[in-house]
């Protein structure tokens, strides 16, 4: 899977979870949190989301590293090819 | 229509879910109405017939208006011939939600008044009494159906959008609560050190869709430290409280946009913590995009309200009438703590308890927040 494609996961993901967010306007290195009225139940789901769709283990230590889109990009894209 | 919570003072029918002729069992969802709190499937309490259908799709009536007529069945009486349909008859579900409906439940009011205002779709509130201490009588509640039919319909006001209606609800209900409720408040700081660290490690081996988020614990906590102050679980009802043997915590969701509702997490003592977590999840999915129950806004016997999402450190809640109680949880935070004479840095959390002075007191509110604090020091035997 590529970048772009796993970029394009994420956003639905989150548009799903917060249909508010706003591909267009989201600013991709500043954290979801601070940009969406989201809080650890909608995290939650978004991790469960995302494990849904690429397979991708995320131990709950790493929710840190999913705090923005780059980041989340950047984590997923090296677990997919852990 | 039934009066789901103490701010609602209308819904709109949306849908009917069964026809005239069909059989209700209990628990069946019969119609789906729109409050301000989003769409609420309204369920069946009593099984029966449906009669009739006397609200059609699209209305927007009063609570206590009815909706339609139910022939009530009773498993006992099958060989004998069907009794008779009463008319008018209140749905089942207003039926059902009557004893913890909130706002008739401060008026003094007979039970035959009471009955007559339901049919009559009066809401008791706006009933000026003139029995012994200002009781609403039968009469008055005639008469006040009387003045409302004689009255020319008033003008139709510009609608509100549903955020501002949803705003003003809340805050008739809540100014009603601070008027009606005497609140005494407490807060204790709870070090959450051991209740973290084993959800860490119940985490680690969990699958990601069954993890717990430390909300469950406080939830739980607080379902289980209500075994040692049981007032704090009860509705108020005419002039009394009366205790629920069942903790349902109702759990204030926020909702997209603004406003909140605050659903019950029903037999939330009784639930192991998986099946609690489930349970959260799909409330809060379904608070958050419709389909909530009306059992779920009409049970709950006293509300959790967690504002450490927001940052805030404590949150001293206003008793959702006709409960009489709500506890607050702020944001954990590293704080430093003494343990055995060192000073050590703990995560710690504000736990605030907002109760009615009417029915307990200081100290059983403290015994109660001392009960949180230890159970959350054994995490794995909540």
């Amino acid at each position: 899977m590529t970048r772009e494609e796993i970029r394009a996961a994420v956003l639905r993901t989150l548009g799903e979870i917060a249909p508010e967010a706003d591909p267009a306007t989201l600013v991709s290195d500043v954290p979801f949190r601070d940009q969406l009225d989201l809080d650890s139940m909608d995290h939650l789901n978004f991790v469960i989301a995302l494990h849904a769709a690429l397979q991708v283990e995320i131990p709950e230590a790493d929710y840190p590293k999913l705090a923005t889109l780059d980041a989340c990009v950047d984590y997923l894209a090296a677990a997919a090819t852990r | 229509m039934p009066i789901l919570t103490a701010d609602m003072s209308a819904g709109t029918l949306v849908e009917w879910r069964k026809r005239p002729g069909d059989a209700l069992a209990r628990g069946d969802t019969i119609a789906v109405v729109e409050t301000d709190k989003g769409l609420i499937d309204i369920e069946v309490f009593t099984p029966g017939v449906l009669e009739k259908i006397i609200v059609q799709p699209g209305a927007t009536v009063p609570t206590g208006a009815v909706l339609a007529i139910v022939r009530e069945t009773t498993p006992a009486a099958a060989p004998s011939p069907a009794p008779p349909p009463r008319a008018p008859v209140v749905p089942p579900a207003r039926r059902a939600v009557a004893p913890t409906a909130a706002p008739s439940d401060r008026v003094r009011i007979s039970p035959l008044a009471r009955k007559r205002a339901a049919e009559l779709g009066i809401d008791p509130a706006s009933v000026r009494g003139t029995g012994p201490g200002g009781s609403i009588r039968r009469e008055d509640v005639e008469q006040a159906a009387a003045a409302r039919a004689a009255a020319p319909a008033e003008k139709p006001r510009a609608p509100l959008d549903r955020q501002a209606r949803a705003r003003q609800a809340i805050g008739a209900a809540m100014a009603r609560s601070k008027r009606e409720i005497p609140h005494y408040y407490l807060a204790t700081t709870i070090d959450m050190h051991r209740a973290m660290t084993w959800l860490a490690e119940q985490n680690l081996e969990r699958p990601v869709a069954d993890r717990l988020l430390y909300g469950v614990l406080l939830l739980k906590a607080v379902a289980l430290a209500l075994r040692d102050v049981p007032e704090l679980n009860a509705v108020w009802r005419e002039s009394e409280p009366v205790r629920s043997e069942a903790v349902h915590v109702g759990v204030a969701i926020s909702l997209r946009g603004g406003g909140l509702v605050a659903p019950a997490l029903h037999d939330t003592a009784g639930k192991s913590l998986g099946d609690l977590m489930r349970s959260f999840r799909d409330l809060v999915q379904r608070a958050r995009s419709g389909g909530l129950r009306s059992s779920e806004l009409s049970d709950p016997t006293i509300t959790v309200t967690s504002l450490g999402e927001q940052g805030v450190e404590s949150a001293f809640g206003i008793i959702f009438p006709p409960q009489v109680a709500i506890v607050g949880f702020g944001k954990i935070v590293e704080r430093p703590w003494v343990v055995d004479g060192q000073v050590v840095a703990r995560p710690v959390v504000t736990a605030t308890l907002s109760a009615d002075h009417r029915v307990s007191d200081g100290h059983r509110g403290g015994l109660f927040l001392a009960a949180v604090d230890r159970l959350l020091q054994e995490p794995g035997r909540l």
